[in-house]
């Protein structure tokens, strides 16, 4: 029973991790109405960020973290205003071809510059405690400031939205952009710092990826895969739907794990074709497309 | 409305042109040069014609999936892959002649289709999109359990079937060459066989009242379904032919390989970037845009493939420079400016008796008071 119960709470704070991965891509989308098919390659990204300044620079992961954050949120603005705000739009192609290109050029680059060693942060041996809470069953740090950090940012990205005046034009330009345009509202620059947000969140997540596990320069496209099906279980326009997205495709995979290590990833994808098949809009929709 | 005209000039729709006309009898010219070609060139130029025309092959109906039916996937290698092991299945498992167990790969990765896309249909646009590779990442984890076909390592195939099929025995017999070059041969004229029937069935649906249908859902979906268009029905029918196109070219190229893996035959770069590319720099929704995409897509690669990631860093801003730049591609830029046209698929409205169409007279088209 205990066994059930521990697998059951390792999906749930994996979730956090998946819930970190999916609030950027949703965000995006919300927004722009943009899929970014390079937000996993983003993530991975910020993680040798973190480690660059935390290694070379000999800062220590929580300085190097802090200092990727803005450094993170500057390229995403770069990124959206540079390249992105020209391809956005009607059609769909465009922005999905620029974010394959851009996926497949930064992983290379990251081959190329970290080489494909699996690379992982280390902070004074956190990654390893862990909480002792009953019957053998105890509870790592990591995921559960990982869940803690998920929970975290997405009331901060709420506050955001719905209590500030920039939440309040990112809302309007999501509704309706023409109107929004007329009352005054630069989408463009708008959606510039959008990017530059969602990959501030990138970088949270690619602090506790980093933290929990291996990495490499070619993981990236799987995180996107991870983060996609938290957002579509989840349903679109809802964080905390994401939340409970992430954490029903964590359960699926260490429930799946536990009946044979090989059946993680797919009882996870298993889990978001039967919510595709039965709620198509996701648990719990808010956004109507 | 313009008063009815006596005299209105008759009016024919055509899409034949006489660069088209033109175009038809050099392309058979082509083909026969092309299938002839085994006689006098070596392997390595049938083993590059193989791969060209492959591509050209997974390319056509990517573009038919992309560009003519706005569905846009990432998961093409799902098909390429399920093919692959199919044929393996078939030829290992069953017994089944290669040949046939290309067909009926094909078939089979369409029959799979069709439930698949009942699933992805659900999500739309760009979410579509990353759905198709969801769909091709259970696939592949799911092969990789099939033991019997060597699970996450893959596995090869017998003699038997790559050098001893009935197809090669006859190569080799009737052209006296040895059994290696006859397997080169014989692999060279099933993709020549399967990249013309490719365009061959490309262009026949576009050019078929199904085309039509496309074009006008690629236009203004709500608009064609109101006047009698059934927009799901025609993306459903283009994506199993799709999965059938994609089915058989990855049936056939593992049958050259004669080696396969999961992570190989489901590989995300090798069947769908590629293709992406091919299509994007050679034109988007035109049929000669993949041939120009593959033969610049072979030319890079030959160049550059040795630099391995500087290679595909290469690739990738190419693909957005060309996306921002020329968005319809080399083909497309080039034959908008000349309206030069090799396999028209647009429908225009000619004046039998040469008069000009009303369009550029707009003086000649009165309003009733």
């Amino acid at each position: 029973m205990t066994g059930i119960f521990d697998t059951i709470l390792q999906g749930v704070l994996l979730g956090g991790l998946y819930a970190l991965f999916a609030a950027g891509l949703a965000l995006i989308f919300g927004v722009m109405r943009l899929v970014n098919l390079a937000h996993g390659d983003l993530i991975v990204l910020a993680a040798y960020i973190i480690l660059l300044l935390a290694n070379s620079l000999h800062l220590g992961v929580i300085l190097g973290f802090l200092l990727a954050l803005p450094l993170m949120f500057a390229a995403g603005y770069l990124l959206q205003a540079g390249l992105l705000n020209r391809v956005i739009g009607e059609d769909i192609l465009a922005p999905l071809l620029t974010t394959f290109g851009l996926s497949i050029i930064l992983q290379n680059a990251m081959l190329t510059g970290f080489s494909a060693d699996s690379r992982r942060l280390t902070s004074d041996g956190i990654e390893t405690a862990s909480l002792p809470l009953f019957n053998g069953v105890a509870i790592g740090i990591m995921p559960l400031l990982t869940f803690l950090a998920a929970v975290g940012v997405i009331i901060a990205l709420n506050q955001l939205f719905y209590r500030t005046a920039l939440g309040r034009a990112f809302r309007a330009v999501s509704d309706d952009p023409v109107t929004a345009r007329l009352m005054g509202i630069d989408d463009r620059r708008l959606f510039a710092v959008a990017m530059g947000i969602a990959l501030a969140v990138c970088t949270v997540a690619a602090l506790f990826l980093g933290l929990r596990a291996n990495f490499d320069p070619t993981i990236g496209p799987g995180r996107l895969i991870f983060a996609f099906e938290a957002v579509i279980i989840g349903g679109l326009g809802s964080l905390w739907g994401t939340l409970a997205g992430g954490i029903i495709l964590g359960v699926a995979q260490t429930v799946g794990a536990s009946i044979n290590p090989e059946w993680q990833l797919l009882a996870g994808h298993l889990a978001f074709l039967v919510v595709l098949a039965t709620a198509p809009r996701g648990l719990f929709p808010r956004a109507v497309d | 409305m313009a008063i009815p005209n006596p005299a209105a000039p008759r009016f024919a729709v055509r899409t034949r042109t006489r660069v088209s006309a033109i175009a038809i009898v050099c392309s058979l010219a082509l083909i026969a040069v092309l299938a002839a070609l085994p006689f006098f060139a070596g392997r390595s130029v049938m083993q590059n014609l193989f791969f060209i025309l492959t591509m050209l092959s997974l390319a056509q109906f990517w573009n038919l999936l992309a560009g003519y039916s706005g569905l846009i996937s990432v998961g093409q290698q799902a098909f390429v892959g399920l093919g692959a092991y199919l044929l393996f299945a078939w030829t290992i498992l069953g017994g089944v002649d290669p040949i046939l167990a290309i067909v009926l790969s094909g078939l089979i990765a369409a029959l799979v289709a069709l439930p698949t896309s009942f699933l992805v249909f659900r999500l739309k646009g760009a979410y579509f999109a990353v759905g198709t590779w969801v769909v091709a990442e259970v696939f592949r984890l799911v092969l990789a359990q099939v033991k019997i076909l060597g699970g996450g390592t893959g596995t090869a195939l017998p003699k038997e079937v790559t050098n001893d099929s009935a197809l090669v025995s006859w190569i080799a017999r009737a052209t006296g060459a040895r059994t290696a070059v006859a397997r080169d041969m014989a692999d060279y004229w099933l993709a020549l066989i399967l990249a013309i029937g490719a365009i061959a069935l490309v262009y026949a649906l576009l050019r078929s009242r199904r085309g039509l249908a496309l074009a006008a859902i690629r236009d203004n979906e709500a608009a064609s379904g109101s006047v009698g268009v059934d927009a799901i029905a025609m993306k459903r029918l283009v994506y199993v032919v799709s999965a059938l196109g994609a089915g058989m070219t990855g049936a056939l190229i593992y049958l050259a390989k004669a080696r396969i893996s999961p992570d190989a035959a489901f590989s995300l770069i090798d069947w769908t970037a590629y293709v992406f590319f091919i299509v994007i720099i050679g034109g988007i929704a035109t049929i000669e845009g993949p041939i120009v995409g593959v033969l610049v897509f072979w030319l890079i690669q030959d160049e550059l493939a040795s630099f391995g990631s500087v290679y595909l860093m290469l690739l990738g801003a190419l693909a957005i420079v060309i996306m921002l730049f020329f968005p319809k591609g080399l083909w497309g830029t080039l034959a908008d400016r000349l309206d030069f046209h090799l396999f028209p698929i647009r429908r225009r409205l000619e004046f039998t008796d040469g008069a000009s169409p009303p369009i550029l007279q707009p003086d000649s088209v009165k309003e009733t008071p």
